[in-house]
């Protein structure tokens, strides 16, 4: 739209003619929503703040830091809920990254290009799988198959271990991890495989010429070349693991305490929030879960905002 | 030429193993898909979509009034969340150049990653608190916002595909920038904007986290839109967690009609986009 030098017309005439193309209506009521999106991520961060002022004022940072949890007698620590939450991501990464990294490997360096695809089409439609249904295959067919077969044979040749001891009861941090793996692998496999297809054909050729096995070159040279793009979807991974809600509210066992043994219930923010919300008895006990919310916004903002920069910075090194 | 025979061992048997891992994950798929499959047409009847939940203990009953629930609350979510996205999409595909729409583009993915309980109660303040009740409304809202930020990325990003050619056409024969955009850009990514749509909805469908304190739930038709509702994704899990094994069969019905909804919907929106890996969410 830049202005012809020839003339100096009237000035209003041709505002009208600009205005009747459309543009500046067009331009203005998209930039408009785009705003939007800005303005509706500020209040939600303004609500979370002004809705937990009273815990903030009151606690402070011993919140984060205590772990009684008694609503009716007003005492809120948070800590069992961080444990819980960071506990099951955590050990929920430790089963899923490597093997969504191994699927990802299968499909994208060996499989052949159609089975592949087909093979992805179906994990990732896993990823579709409301996480309700997955809560649900959790209680009635993941924890009978974890306290028949899994958790014995772990007792058995693991159980020296302070995280494996302990009565299991069915829900515990450790069907929550589970089920929390499951729900994330299908992510990591779909984006490192195509983080992997990305990588120049060159790259596999020289390290092939140069004498290495196919897995020397999938391992020392192709996966190192990604390595970026990877982590950013281990990232993205943990992100939903930690804000993940109804499939870990209905199998880690609701109980607000710090074990050290994976086998025994714990709890966790969003199940916590999920359960007391609704019912809180207080004008206190409430905003005490918007703090908590505060506090699992603030985790997956962080490590989401990591994850990104990760991923731009690798598309930008694509360019 | 020769290797020796670790490294020869080494490149079969990790190699075996990423065989075996794509397996197992593909083997889940086909666990969950088969186990639901068998529990829930076991336990689906015609009551189920038609009749009213039965009270507590009592055998029978179906979920329709969950149904219906769930069809309004994203009826409204969708009003709500589809053209604030679609919008948004076409200004940063179309005007957006800058700094304002990197940090419109990182927002909107920060949004995509915030947990859907946080919605939940961003939903209750905004919504819930003010108008004192819980209501299919306030359950809309906490979808609608779900659904923006992807309604946003996918517009953006079918928008980009059209060829450049197209628009230089449009151009060269007069058309005006905005004309240009909505007579000959969007029609040409509409099939893809669609399909986007649907994965959308789909998804934003089984949520059941943000709607335990918006829409609420109840065992009862939820007249007009300013009421508590039933929905599906927070029916199943009120079930699943029940004593009444009558409850438990229930869930499993509900949970294999919303899979078999969501599953279609994607399979269907997939293959009309054609081989899109999960674009919307990444």
């Amino acid at each position: 739209m830049a202005t012809t030098p020839a003339a100096l017309p009237d000035t209003r005439a041709k505002f009208i003619q600009r205005v009747r193309t459309g543009d500046p209506i067009a331009h203005t009521i998209t930039g408009m929503a785009a705003a939007s999106i800005l303005a509706i991520t500020g209040l939600l961060l303004y609500h979370l703040w002004a809705g937990s002022g009273l815990p903030r004022e009151t606690f402070g940072w011993s919140f984060v830091t205590g772990s009684a949890w008694d609503p009716v007698a007003e005492k809120f620590g948070a800590l069992p809920f961080i444990f819980g939450t960071v506990v099951t991501s955590i050990v929920a990464l430790l089963v899923a990254v490597p093997v969504g990294l191994g699927a990802a490997i299968f499909l994208a360096e060996l499989a052949p290009r159609r089975a592949s695809d087909a093979l992805t089409f179906m994990i990732e439609l896993l990823a579709a799988v409301p996480s309700v249904i997955y809560g649900l295959l959790g209680i009635f067919l993941l924890v009978p198959f974890l306290q028949t077969s899994v958790v014995p044979a772990l007792t058995a040749t693991l159980g020296f271990l302070p995280i494996f001891q302990g009565q299991f009861l069915g829900v515990s941090i450790f069907s929550a991890s589970m089920v929390l793996a499951i729900m994330i692998v299908p992510f990591i496999v779909s984006v490192s495989r195509e983080v992997l297809l990305a990588v120049p054909q060159d790259q596999r050729e020289a390290a092939l010429a140069l004498g290495s096995t196919r897995w020397e070159s999938t391992w020392k040279v192709v996966v190192p070349y990604a390595l970026r793009g990877i982590l950013g979807s281990v990232f993205l991974a943990l992100a939903r693991a930690l804000g993940e809600t109804m499939a870990v509210t209905m199998v880690i066992g609701n109980k607000p305490q710090l074990s050290s043994s994976l086998l025994a219930p714990g709890y966790s923010i969003a199940a916590v929030i999920a359960n007391e919300f609704a019912e809180a008895s207080s004008q206190m006990h409430q905003q005490v879960l918007v703090e908590l919310g505060l506090v699992l916004f603030a985790l997956t903002v962080l490590i989401n905002g990591a994850a990104r920069l990760m991923i731009y910075s690798y598309k930008g090194a694509e360019k | 030429m020769t290797l020796s025979f670790r490294r020869r061992a080494v490149n079969a048997l990790m190699l075996t193993l990423t065989g075996v891992c794509t397996t197992l994950v593909a083997g889940i798929l086909l666990v969950i898909l088969g186990y639901l499959a068998w529990n829930g047409a076991t336990s689906l009847n015609l009551n189920f979509f038609t009749k009213l939940p039965a009270p507590v203990g009592e055998a029978g009953g179906g979920m329709a009034n969950a149904i219906l629930g769930s069809g309004k609350v994203l009826l409204v979510a969708m009003l709500l969340g589809v053209p604030i996205g679609f919008l948004g999409g076409v200004y940063l595909a179309e005007f957006g150049a800058g700094m304002f729409s990197g940090v419109v583009r990182y927002v909107t993915d920060l949004l995509n990653g915030v947990p859907s309980i946080v919605i939940g109660i961003f939903a209750y303040a905004l919504v819930v608190q003010p108008m004192k009740r819980h209501s299919t409304f306030a359950g809309g809202v906490a979808l609608g916002i779900m659904m923006i930020p992807i309604a946003l990325r996918t517009t953006e990003e079918f928008l980009r595909a059209v060829p450049v050619s197209l628009r230089e056409g449009a151009m060269a024969l007069g058309a005006s920038k905005s004309r240009t955009i909505f007579t000959i850009v969007i029609p040409a990514a509409k099939s893809g904007i669609l399909s986007g749509l649907m994965l959308n909805l789909a998804r934003v469908a089984g949520e059941t986290a943000p709607l335990l304190f918006t829409a609420f739930g109840n065992t009862f038709w939820s007249p007009g839109w300013l009421n508590e509702t039933a929905t599906l994704p927070q029916m199943i899990y009120n079930y699943a967690i029940s004593a009444y094994a009558d409850q438990n069969r229930q869930a499993w019905a509900a949970g294999f009609v919303l899979l078999v909804l969501v599953l279609g919907v994607n399979a269907a929106a997939r293959f009309a986009i054609g081989r899109t890996p999960a674009r919307g969410r990444s």
